[in-house]
């Protein structure tokens, strides 16, 4: 058995403190020591989007990262955007063009399209399709999660 | 899944990431943007005894911009290239290709050295680099020394680089007056890797033309460069010049189709050059 490493990561303001072996990853970390479940593990291989998280600002793949990689990291998952009051107005067009259905793809297209609302870009839906890409949803066909985009950013008020 | 259990070691010197990965006696292997690593540890294709994370060596992050070349540091991630806007002005062909690697989640934490180093030939940044002439460098405990971007590729996932190796830098040669650079691919969906692609860069009436996803390894098109260079308009006989390339098959299909998508690739390449 390796050796455990202790780590402290600040998820959603919260600083959280464990002892983990290295291969764990940070989704998993974040599920499990700090109880955010919200994010959540599709195909651990980088595909399918569902675990797309903020680290220290930037949206990646909370699946290619091990949480000890993340110590000292500043995590904001779908739970830290609601209570941050962040992405008001996205998860609202998500609610209204009904962006969902079972939701597992969520979490992880919201913090994706947040990326790309927040970097200025155009409400043009080929440009909004390649951006969100390597996000997966298996319900909704697309449409509507491109609508609720293409309606923030139409609307001129922010995410 | 989960991949094996193993030891994960944070060097925070080049020196100190290089004595551990000279360590013969055990499976060490060195993480970067572990975008493609993470996967095959995933799927226990790879199982390190020692996973070596280069994530804290600033000295290996970073470009220095010269006068007729560029160095980009190994663990520089594709969204650091993409944001610095001096080096996308000097090296344009990079910057074309920069958009069609993976997604925006991805390119937030994969490196150029890791996507050197891992030669997947379905990838643009080997392409690219053999069509600019780039140089790799590697380090090992007991030196460093340079491989051109020519040499460097021997197969699938396969380079010059020998264990206890790591790249630290690339070196590429940026755009003068009058260079031209032309980029094309093919994918199913934007981000996918590519059922093939087309990287070229002319200076001085010079094409190097390199292909991706279509053989074992990019390659390059040696006949179309030279027709091409005599007369830019002959492009079809440039096409048809392709048949000395060794196509492989993937999951998109075997090595008619390759070589039907790499005579598009190169026209559309190509057209982005004219004037
Ligand atoms: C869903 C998905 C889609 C993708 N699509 C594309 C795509 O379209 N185009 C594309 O180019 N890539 C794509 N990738 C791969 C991605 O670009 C990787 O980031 C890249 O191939 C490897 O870079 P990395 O920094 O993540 O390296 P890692 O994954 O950390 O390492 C890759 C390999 O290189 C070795 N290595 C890393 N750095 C060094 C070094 N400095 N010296 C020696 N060895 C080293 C590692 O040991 C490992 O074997 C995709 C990945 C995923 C998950
Ligand atoms: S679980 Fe991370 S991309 Fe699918
Ligand atoms: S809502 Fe079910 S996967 Fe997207």
């Amino acid at each position: 058995m390796s050796r455990l490493h202790r780590v402290t990561i600040e998820i959603n303001g919260e600083q959280v403190t464990a002892s983990i072996a290295a291969r764990v990853n940070l989704i998993d970390f974040i599920r499990t020591e700090a109880g955010f479940t919200g994010s959540h593990l599709g195909c651990e291989h980088g595909v399918c989007g569902a675990c797309t998280i903020e680290v220290d600002g930037a949206a990646v793949r909370g699946c290619l990262m091990l949480a000890v990689q993340a110590d000292g990291a500043n995590v904001v998952t779908v739970e830290g955007l609601a209570g941050m009051g962040r992405a008001k107005n996205l998860r609202a067009a998500f609610l209204a063009e009904n962006a969902l259905q079972c939701g597992y793809c969520t979490p992880g297209m919201l913090v994706s399209a947040l990326e790309y609302i927040e970097s200025g870009e155009s409400s043009d839906r080929a440009t909004i399709r390649a951006h969100m890409a390597g996000n997966y949803c298996r319900c909704t066909g697309y449409q509507a999660i491109v609508d609720a985009i293409a309606a923030v950013i139409e609307s001129g008020e922010g995410a | 899944m989960k991949p094996v259990d193993f030891n994960f070691e944070r060097p925070a010197s080049l020196t100190d990431a290089l004595e551990l990965m000279s360590r013969d006696d055990m499976n060490v292997v060195a993480l970067a943007g572990g975008q493609s690593l993470l996967p095959m540890m995933n799927f226990r294709m790879v199982r390190p005894d020692i996973l070596v994370d280069l994530n804290g060596l600033d000295e290996l992050r970073g470009s220095e911009i010269g006068p007729d070349r560029a160095r980009i540091g190994a663990m520089t991630r594709y969204s650091d290239l993409a944001s610095n806007a001096e080096l996308m002005a000097r090296l344009p062909l990079l910057a074309s290709a920069l958009p069609h690697v993976a997604n925006s989640a991805i390119r937030n934490r994969g490196t150029l050295g890791g996507s050197i180093a891992m030669a997947d030939p379905t990838t643009e940044m080997p392409a690219v680099m053999l069509a600019l002439g780039a140089t790799i460098r590697l380090a090992s405990r007991d030196g460093e020394r340079s491989v051109a971007a020519d040499d460097f590729y021997l197969g699938y996932y396969e380079s010059a680089l020998e264990s206890g190796e790591l790249v630290i830098a690339i070196d590429v040669p940026t755009a003068a007056p009058g260079d031209a650079f032309g980029f094309y691919e093919v994918a199913r969906r934007r981000g996918d890797r590519a059922m093939a692609g087309a990287a070229i860069a002319r200076r001085n009436h010079e094409p190097r033309i390199a292909f991706f996803s279509v053989s074992d390894r990019p390659v390059r098109g040696f006949s179309a460069e030279r027709i091409l260079g005599e007369n830019a308009a002959s492009v079809e006989a440039a096409e048809g010049s392709l048949k000395e390339i060794d196509f492989h098959g993937d999951l998109h299909g075997g090595p008619d189709l390759k070589r039907h998508l790499a005579r598009i690739v190169l026209r559309r390449a190509w057209a982005e050059l004219q004037p």
